[in-house]
This record gives C-alpha cells, sequence and structure tokens, in this order.
C-alpha cells in the first residue's frame, strides 16, 4: 500500500453486503518449466540437489503447519499431503533428473508427473488422489522460484479475496470462515463466483476490471449491494459497513411464501441432486422449482442406466411427498457438453443444438429420460411436472407435451429461455401446462450478451429493461391461454428487489438457491400486490437495468433494514 | 532378514489416509522398511516409508504384502507395521 488515497472502483454486485477488509490476491497459476531445463547457471549438481531438498521440507513443513491448525477430515488431508511434499520416493527420482544435469523445477515436475500417471491409472479413488499429487508439485515448484503457491492464500485473518476470476476447483476450497468477501475482475453476474458467494452468502462484486491494481495488504471496502470496491475507506464507509453488520436478522423461512396482503407467492428450491433436495425441503422450500437433471449425466462417457436415473429421480420426489417437483430434463451444450450429445466443434454453441434441440441429433436418448422420471414418480407421491429447455417455438413445446403424455406424465410445460418463446408464450401455452422463465439465458439471449464473458456484464444483468419486458409478454401470454401458471426459476428469483417487481409482472412462483428463500420471503411480505404491480411498472418504463434497479430499491426500504 | 506378510484391513484399500498413518509409522523406525505386493519378487519391493510409494501399489482391501527389514530391532519393527496394516481405519 504505497498511497492512502482514496480510490473507487466498480463493477456489478452480485451478493449482498458492505464490509471493509485486507485484500489477499488470488496467485497466478503455476506454469509448467520447460522440459529437462538445465541447471540454472552457477549451479552445481549438489546445490541444485540441495536446493531441490530444501524446497520439498519447506512444503511439507507449511502443510504439516497447516495440518496442526486443521480438524476431521481436512486434518486428515492435509498431513497425507504434508507427506507428499517430503516423500523420499518422488525427491530421489526427482535428484536422479537433477543428476543428470535437470534444474530443480524441471525434475520435480516430471518426477511428480510421473507418479500421478502411476495413480491415475489404478482408477477410483486413487486417481482421484492424482490432483493431489499435482497440487503439491504446483507447491513444491512455487517455493523453488519464490513465489507465492497455488490456490487460495492462506490466512489466519479474514480477508477479502480478490482474483481475475475462480474456477470451481477454487471455490470447492473457499473457506467461507476466512473469507470476507469476493472481489474479481473478470466473470459476470452468472459466473461461478457468483453463484458460490450467493450460495455461502458472501458479498460479491464481479466484473470490475480496475481491481486488477489492488495488491496483498491494501485495505478495502466491498459493497456487493452498489457494485463499489473503494481502497482505504473513509468514515463515511465504515459507517456504512457498521451498519451492514448491525442489521437485522433474517427471520428463518416459514415454509409459506406471501406477500402482505396475503397473495400467495410459493417459494420453491432450485436442486441438482437428492442430497440438494433433502437440504431444500429442511430449508423450507415449497416444492422444487428447478430440478437439473444433468447431475445424474455431468461427467459420463456414456448415457445413465435407466435404473440409475429412476433411482437418482426417486431421490429427489422422496423428499417432497405431496409438493410440486419440477423436473427439467437434460439441458446439455454450451457450458456444460456431454460427449454423447454435444458436437463440441460448432462455433457458437450457446446458439447450438443444445438443450431440448439435442433431441433431434441424438433421438431417444429424451424418450428414455422420460421413462425414467415416469417411472419414479409413480414410485412416490411428489408432485411431479416435466419442462423441457430451450423451446424456441410452439411446435417444438407440442411436441415435448406429446412425449411428455407418452411417457405417462400428467403435467408438460416448457422454459422460456429464447426471446422467440417469450414472445409466442400464449401460442405455447395453448399446447402445454405451464412455463418457467429461465432468467438467466433469458437475458443473455435477449441482450445476445455470452453470459460467460465479464466484459458483457453490464448486459448481462436480468433487470435489463428489456428482459422484464420479456417477462412481461410471457405473463401476459399465459393469462390470454386461461392463465396458466408461470415460474422463474433462474439467478433473477433469489434478487429480493427483483422477485417483488417479478410478482408484479404476473410471475405465479419463484424458484431459488435454498439460501435466497429467507431474504426473498422477508421482502415478499412488505409489499402488497398492487405495490408490486406499481413497481413493476416503474422497472419496465426504466432506461437501464441501473436506473431499474435503483428506482425500485428506493421504494423498498425494508431492503436495508435487513441489508439485503 | 526378518520378513512378515499382512492383509490390508482397511476397506477402500491403501489410500492416502491410511497410508499416511502407514508410511509416518515405518519413517520412524530405527530400520529401514520394504513393501512389496505378496505377488512381486522382493527385488521390486518399494520404501514402506514413502507415501507415494505405497498408493501406488494399489493394494485393495484383503490384499496381501510383504514387509522386510533388516538390522537390530528388525523383528518388533515389522509386527508393529503388520498391526498398522491390519486395522480398517476407515471404521474408527
Amino acid at each position: 500500500m504505497s498511497t492512502h488515497k482514496v480510490e473507487k472502483f466498480s463493477g456489478v454486485g452480485v451478493s449482498a453486503g458492505r464490509v471493509i477488509g485486507t485484500v489477499r490476491r488470488m496467485p497466478d497459476a503455476i506454469q509448467a518449466p520447460a522440459d529437462g531445463a538445465p541447471l540454472p547457471a552457477g549451479a552445481t549438481i549438489d546445490s541444485e540437489t540441495a536446493r531441490l531438498a530444501e524446497a520439498t521440507q519447506a512444503v511439507a513443513a507449511q502443510l504439516k503447519a497447516r495440518a496442526a491448525l486443521a480438524t476431521g477430515d481436512a486434518q486428515a488431508v492435509l498431513k497425507a499431503t504434508a507427506l507428499m511434499a517430503s516423500d523420499k520416493s518422488l525427491l530421489k527420482s526427482a535428484t536422479k533428473l537433477v543428476s543428470s544435469g535437470t534444474c530443480a523445477e524441471s525434475a520435480l515436475w516430471e518426477a511428480a508427473d510421473a507418479v500421478a500417471t502411476q495413480l491415475s491409472a489404478l482408477g477410483g479413488y486413487m486417481a482421484e488422489r492424482a490432483g493431489d499429487v499435482l497440487d503439491v508439485r504446483a507447491r513444491i515448484v512455487a517455493e523453488l522460484r519464490g513465489v507465492p503457491a497455488p490456490g487460495i492464500p492462506d490466512s489466519e485473518t479474514p480477508f477479502v479475496l480478490v482474483a481475475v476470476d475462480l474456477a470451481p476447483a477454487d471455490t470447492a476450497t473457499l473457506d467461507p470462515a476466512k473469507v470476507l468477501a469476493l472481489v474479481t475482475s473478470d466473470g459476470g453476474p452468472q459466473s461461478h463466483t457468483a453463484i458460490i458467494a450467493r450460495s455461502l452468502g458472501l458479498p460479491a462484486i464481479v466484473a470490475a476490471s480496475d481491481t486488477t491494481a489492488l495488491a496483498d495488504g491494501d485495505v478495502v471496502y466491498v459493497d456487493g449491494i452498489d457494485g463499489l470496491v473503494v481502497r482505504n475507506p473513509t468514515e463515511v464507509e465504515s459507517a456504512t459497513a457498521r451498519t451492514y453488520a448491525n442489521r437485522e436478522q433474517l427471520p428463518e423461512f416459514d415454509g409459506r411464501g406471501v406477500l402482505a396482503d396475503g397473495h400467495r407467492v410459493p417459494l420453491l428450491a432450485n436442486v441438482g441432486s437428492g442430497t440438494d433436495a433433502q437440504a431444500a425441503a429442511k430449508a423450507g422450500a415449497e416444492g422444487v422449482g428447478l430440478l437439473r437433471t444433468e447431475f445424474c449425466f455431468l461427467g459420463r462417457e456414456k448415457e445413465p442406466s435407466h435404473e440409475e436415473q429412476v433411482a437418482a429421480y426417486g431421490a429427489v420426489f422422496e423428499a417432497f411427498a405431496q409438493k410440486k417437483v419440477v423436473v427439467r430434463t437434460l439441458d446439455a451444450g454450451a457450458d456444460k457438453p456431454l460427449p454423447f450429445l454435444s458436437d463440441s466443434t460448432e462455433p457458437n454453441p450457446a446458439l447450438g443444438v443444445r438443450g431440448y434441440r439435442t433431441d433431434t441429433t441424438s433421438p431417444g436418448v429424451l424418450a428414455r429420460q422420460l421413462t425414467a422420471i415416469s417411472e419414479a414418480a409413480a414410485d412416490h407421491q411428489a408432485e411431479v411436472w416435466t419442462m423441457a429447455p430451450m423451446i424456441s417455438t410452439p411446435a417444438e413445446a407440442q411436441d415435448f407435451a406429446a412425449l411428455v403424455s407418452t411417457a405417462n406424465l400428467a403435467t408438460a410445460g416448457v422454459m422460456i429461455e429464447v426471446p422467440s418463446a417469450a414472445l409466442m408464450a400464449e401460442r405455447i401455452l395453448e399446447r402445454c401446462d405451464f412455463v418457467s422463465i429461465g432468467t438467466n439465458d433469458l437475458t443473455q439471449y435477449t441482450m445476445a450478451a455470452d453470459r460467460q464473458l465479464g466484459s458483457l456484464a453490464e448486459l448481462n444483468d436480468p433487470w435489463q429493461p428489456a428482459v422484464l419486458h420479456m417477462i412481461a409478454a410471457t405473463s401476459a401470454g399465459a393469462q390470454g391461454a386461461g392463465a396458466k401458471p408461470v415460474g422463474v426459476c433462474g439467478e433473477a428469483a433469489a434478487d429480493p428487489a427483483l422477485a417483488v417487481v417479478l410478482v408484479g409482472l404476473g410471475v405465479n412462483t419463484l424458484s431459488m438457491n435454498k439460501r435466497a428463500l429467507s431474504p426473498v420471503a422477508a421482502v415478499l411480505r412488505t409489499v402488497d400486490l398492487a405495490t408490486a404491480q406499481k413497481l413493476a411498472q416503474l422497472a419496465l418504463r426504466a432506461a437501464s437495468a441501473e436506473e431499474a434497479r435503483s428506482l425500485v430499491r428506493a421504494q423498498l426500504p425494508e431492503l436495508d433494514r435487513f441489508g439485503l | 532378514m526378518a520378513e512378515r506378510t499382512a492383509i490390508i484391513g482397511s476397506r477402500v484399500g491403501l489410500h492416502a489416509r491410511p497410508a499416511a498413518i502407514f508410511a509416518e509409522a515405518a519413517g520412524e523406525l530405527p530400520v529401514e522398511v520394504t513393501i512389496a505386493l505378496e505377488t512381486e519378487p522382493a527385488e521390486d519391493a518399494l520404501d514402506a516409508s514413502s507415501i507415494l510409494s505405497l498408493m501406488g501399489l494399489g493394494a485393495e482391501y484383503g490384499t496381501k504384502v510383504v514387509l522386510r527389514a533388516e538390522g537390530e530391532g528388525a523383528e518388533e519393527a515389522l509386527d508393529q507395521l503388520v498391526k498398522i496394516l491390519e486395522i480398517d481405519h476407515d471404521s474408527e
């Protein structure tokens, strides 16, 4: 920290919260050393061997120290990795390479590679441990180079994690007790960072491109509500952070989504597995608004068997007896390719054969999935609704509804993610029973902005009035087709202020990450339907996402009370 | 040369946690101990204090392995290590 000048950085707030903390930057990934690079100038085989041994000992000592502070499984894993770092056979094979004139970095890289390959070949559990060996390798090479170890920084005190973007593997090791907030210079509102931040309840800002200037030790104020980062905050920011820290605790969700006037808005959960479903039921979810069935397909070379599918879906239905579970059929393609369905050579996968469209290129997979859903539904008491992703035309909706009916499933619907489907909602709903709006994709397609691109984060905002107009058109279509049900199952439903707007636009049910149930329920309870409709009109008339958000938020003072 | 045959008692085989416990114990002994699958010749035996070698053995639940050591205290050392191998560490 060279100066104490107050500096502001703006980005997109994706998870609420206001905190002040010290910056720790996510270190860059370790690049592989050149194959068989020679000893550094001036080094001898002896000195290089000693340097290698010292680095392995230093890494083993660091990991051991961390193990001593950890408990349970984490401790066992750290202990094992510490032993790997100081492993005699690894050091021996690396030392052999050094003796033949290879530098320590390349020698260790190659030696560890051989071990990892051997473990991978064993398959199963051992193959997973190959990742641990590669992690240890990266740590030793970082030590040799004198750069910070890769991965989430280790710190005894909580910190603000600043990164370019976070990968799923990084967020898996993220300890919410150590991280105060997340700030990324890249990534968008639907990025992995945003999703994980919301699920952990951590304040987060993405697409704050200038934050690459932040360095370890900087003191920053992070405002996940206004999308603002302030370096060297003043008393003004400290006061806001204090107000946030003293916010009123949200009441626990009591399992009934309702407006102030008693108008019911069932709040459901988005889930991706049986375990997820149990946790959602425990959190009070009134059903499942989106069951992502990819969980039983991802990472698979082949289509899972009928029995496997029946068991997987049944585990979810089991958790919601007598309640609604909306099953989304396989949504492969674009950001989640499946080897047996996706054509990875498409130049533009987001606009390619994905979702329901794979039924034309790989016929049979969908019909078999529907048969499995039907059998699981018959075995359980849940009220099962089935919907297809990526529907563009009324004809597709009609074909899907026919497939659903052939599988002996009672209720068929489609997702509204493509603008054409939003505009044709009435014709679509004449051919099926319900629609569910996937706001993440609807935003990306309405704004023609790749949801994975941080530089387009401003466009990729569900508060964009054009997206809200698409939702209004969908509701109007649903009314025209005999008041058929409209749900929202995208990230938009998890934003309490936007949830009010959605209800005002005519949406009947909201489905979200289980953590959002309590904030959304608390805010819905403070408005009546007439107010929600008035706020929806305000948002529809706004000229920008920013304007829509601030106009609506200004009318919802309760947001501040709960620090949302 | 002292020699003992042991049967892997961990349900998931000699994976990270049991291997860590065993390697640590082997490393603390006064003698050098080697480990090999029962089906493999003695000259292919690996360093028993190396966690990576242990994991690379691919020894599963019920696999027979041979421990070997030489010198003073070898017999006692092997007795101690056999016990560690035959416990199911995952049931703790």
